[in-house]
């Protein structure tokens, strides 16, 4: 795809959003006189911001990039990242753990856990954070860096420099406060430039009727617009319906999952894994002002959360409607071709007989280095035969026949397609926003585990609170260092959001049991969550080592990319990499529950019933909600927003 | 904690604004839809937003600090 022309005003808008995010933490760093200040925000930020930035710190480059990749790949069905992959745990979080997490006056999850066991469980969870917190940050700077390189043809390590830059600037200085506050202002920025785009799209597509209708012609022959092979087919409302293709069975949804991977999966270990679990979010709450607000703030987080998928996954929908319709000159971009390779191609098309178009499509495809449509090929080369095409609509007719599509190009190209300048800086500036929320987020929750959890926990105890406020300035500028290596990591997988699941996936499922079993069982013991925690991790690796999916064996039956597993042996195959994840989830779950509780069983208790006393559901007075209005009861709304929850997935079914 | 955030949001939201709605008299259509001044629209869409957050701010501050 070329390079976007930016005027003068996109830049006006790209440099105000900057000043204003690095003027932020400026205007913030006088206030910021402990470690506590700096690192969890001492408990003083009221309930709507800690809601929107609860949900802007999840918000990181893969919704948008993602999310819209996976609508074009999946339809409607991937709203159920959001409506059972995110609301019921964000509920549960804000009604039943928070008490624990706030309550228990802990500064981090880890800390928690610490208090509710000992050090091994906490060490081993603080580590594991740190290290997946870095590689998720990494992941979000990856693809920006790769965005900016596509859209303003920036180099990659230079865009990847300046963004880290802006990041470390106004976080060094205001800390976790400013990462908050500036993710409240991003939560802002994202909606208000990202919905004026889906508003120009529906609108071009003929409105949500028509491209409900488009999307039904595709489901049937997905291969039209080279989502699947030749010869898959669905049912029509495959793209457009988020219940029955899943209902109906791995083979009939292009997910290619099952109802009870979905749900069990997905829905719930995954699922309360990340929202119940994650420091990243979890911080978030953790720096509200009292124990109300902070029950609150995933509620709050629940309300953008549950309509997002408007924002984010119609693009992609959007996306495949109008490569359908033939008069809309647009096609979900193809894979980035060099502009050499495109000079060979376009060389080969001038060089080739019509009478032998086989010769030609081979020519044309080693050129580019994909797969190419032969018939759009052969009508390129004869068209060139009959009167000489000048290059630039050889090279455009190339594009066209391009039979692979590049997912996570399809958000920018919406963006190049219908914004003039102006909006067309808003929306970068949208998805800079995205990504440096995702960023700040990510080092501020690394920043205080390793802080507290590590540093102080096991490394240098006892020194002066001035100490370890220096340390947490120190470890800002380390984490976003080892994010950038993470980055270049990253920058060797396609769809991040399907690594980003597999490496959540192999640490989240275990974790959501240790905390269940240490939350609402008192007979949890430290050496059961411990030993259940490592078995837990250990047989994610271990499953997915012996598991892989179709697309990853060639024809003798050998794994071509171990990083999409069955390197060991192949016990089972699933249908696709998400079920793959889900099912992966699953078992890894299974596992650390039944390690955890069997083996505390098999150990005596540490700690007496005193000491868990608001560590443990059992041992902690129940919250009375009585001073509050009704409407900020966080059971009350809880119950309210699953409503609405399910009525949405109705209107989808 | 001492800054009350809807100043900044609503001060950048107004001035963004301000730079589409004068991008939009100068001709902001989209590309693909040129009887619809995006940038004209949705610049006054984020002005109307910008300005309803400084009268929070401002109504904050009327409130006076939490204690």
């Amino acid at each position: 795809m070329e390079s976007i022309h930016l005027h003068k005003i996109d830049y006006a808008i790209l440099l105000a959003y900057v000043a204003f995010v690095i003027g932020i933490g400026w205007t913030l760093a006088r206030y910021m006189k402990t470690s506590a200040d700096f690192l969890t925000s001492a408990r003083s930020i009221p309930t709507w911001v800690t809601g929107l930035a609860f949900i802007s710190a999840n918000l990181g480059a893969l919704e948008l990039v993602g999310m819209a990749a996976s609508g074009a790949k999946y339809g409607i069905a991937t709203a159920h990242f959001y409506w059972v992959g995110a609301i019921p745990a964000m509920i549960f979080l804000a009604v039943f753990m928070m008490p624990f997490y706030y309550g228990s006056k802990a500064r981090s999850t880890p800390e928690y856990l610490n208090m509710r066991f000992d050090g091994r469980v906490r060490g081993l969870n603080a580590i594991a954070f740190a290290v997946m917190t870095i590689f998720a940050s990494g992941i979000s700077m990856d693809a920006l860096a790769k965005l900016l390189n596509e859209l303003l043809g920036w180099n990659y390590n230079f865009a990847l420099l300046i963004c880290s830059g802006v990041v470390l600037l106004y976080v060094l200085k205001g800390g976790l406060t400013s990462a908050i506050y500036t993710e409240v202002l991003q939560f802002f920025m994202i909606v208000l430039g990202f919905a004026p785009v889906v508003y120009l799209g529906l609108k071009d597509a003929g409105g949500w009727g028509a491209m409900t209708h488009s999307l039904q012609a595709v489901a049937v022959n997905p291969s039209v617009v080279y989502i699947k092979d030749a010869g898959i087919s669905y049912a029509p409302n495959a793209w457009t319906s988020a219940w029955t293709p899943v209902l109906a069975g791995p083979a009939n949804n292009p997910m290619g999952v099952d109802w009870f991977a979905m749900i069990f999966g997905l829905g719930f270990v995954l699922s309360f894994g990340y929202w119940c679990t994650n420091f990243l979010v979890v911080q978030r709450a953790m720096a509200a002002k009292n124990m109300t607000a902070a029950r609150n703030t995933p509620l709050v987080a629940a309300v953008p959360k549950m309509f997002f998928p408007f924002l984010v996954i119609v693009p992609g929908m959007i996306a495949v409607a109008l490569t359908s319709m033939p008069d809309k000159n647009y096609r979900i971009p193809p894979p980035i071709v060099s502009p050499e390779n495109y000079a060979t191609a376009v060389a080969a098309v001038k060089s080739a007989s019509p009478a032998d178009p086989a010769a030609a499509v081979k020519a044309v495809g080693d050129a580019l280095g994909v797969k190419v449509a032969p018939d759009k090929i052969a009508s390129l080369v004869a068209a060139n035969a009959a009167s000489k095409l000048p290059d630039a609509q050889i090279k455009q007719g190339l594009y066209n026949s391009i039979a692979e599509n590049y997912y996570s190009g399809v958000i920018l190209s919406l963006v190049k397609k219908y914004c003039p300048p102006g909006l067309m800086g808003l929306a970068l500036t949208a998805l800079l926003a995205s990504f440096m929320s995702g960023m700040a987020g990510n080092v501020t929750a690394f920043n205080t585990v390793f802080t507290y959890d590590l540093y102080q926990a096991y490394l240098v105890k006892g020194k002066s609170d001035r100490h370890y406020f220096l340390t947490g300035k120190v470890i800002t500028v380390v984490g976003i260092v080892l994010s950038m290596g993470a980055a270049y990591f990253a920058s060797m997988f396609d769809n991040a959001m399907d690594v980003i699941q597999l490496v959540f996936g192999f640490v989240n499922a275990p974790i959501f049991a240790t905390f269940l079993l240490g939350m609402f069982w008192k007979r949890t013991t430290g050496t059961g969550a411990f030993i259940g925690l490592f078995g837990g991790i250990f047989s994610s690796a271990l499953f997915h080592a012996l598991t892989t999916t179709p697309g990853n064996l060639d024809a003798a039956g050998h794994v071509i990319n171990i990083a999409k597993g069955g390197y060991l042996h192949v016990v089972q195959v699933f249908p696709s990499e998400m079920a793959q994840n889900f099912w992966l989830a699953a078992f890894s779950f299974i596992v650390c529950f039944t390690f955890t509780a069997v083996i505390s069983l098999a150990t005596a208790r540490t700690k007496s019933d005193a000491e868990l006393k608001g560590l443990v559901y059992s041992l902690t007075p129940k919250i009375v909600d009585n001073n509050i209005p009704i409407y900020q009861k966080p059971a009350v709304v809880g119950v309210v927003l699953l409503i609405v929850c399910i009525i949405l997935n109705f209107i989808f079914w | 904690m001492g800054l009350d955030i809807r100043w900044p949001i609503g001060l950048m939201f107004t001035l963004i604004g301000v730079l589409l709605v004068i991008t939009g008299f100068s001709g902001g259509a989209s590309p693909r839809l040129p009887n619809v001044n995006i940038d004209l629209i949705w610049g006054v869409v984020l002005l109307i937003f910008g300005v309803a957050m400084l009268l929070g701010a401002i109504a904050g501050k009327k409130q006076g600090p939490p204690k």
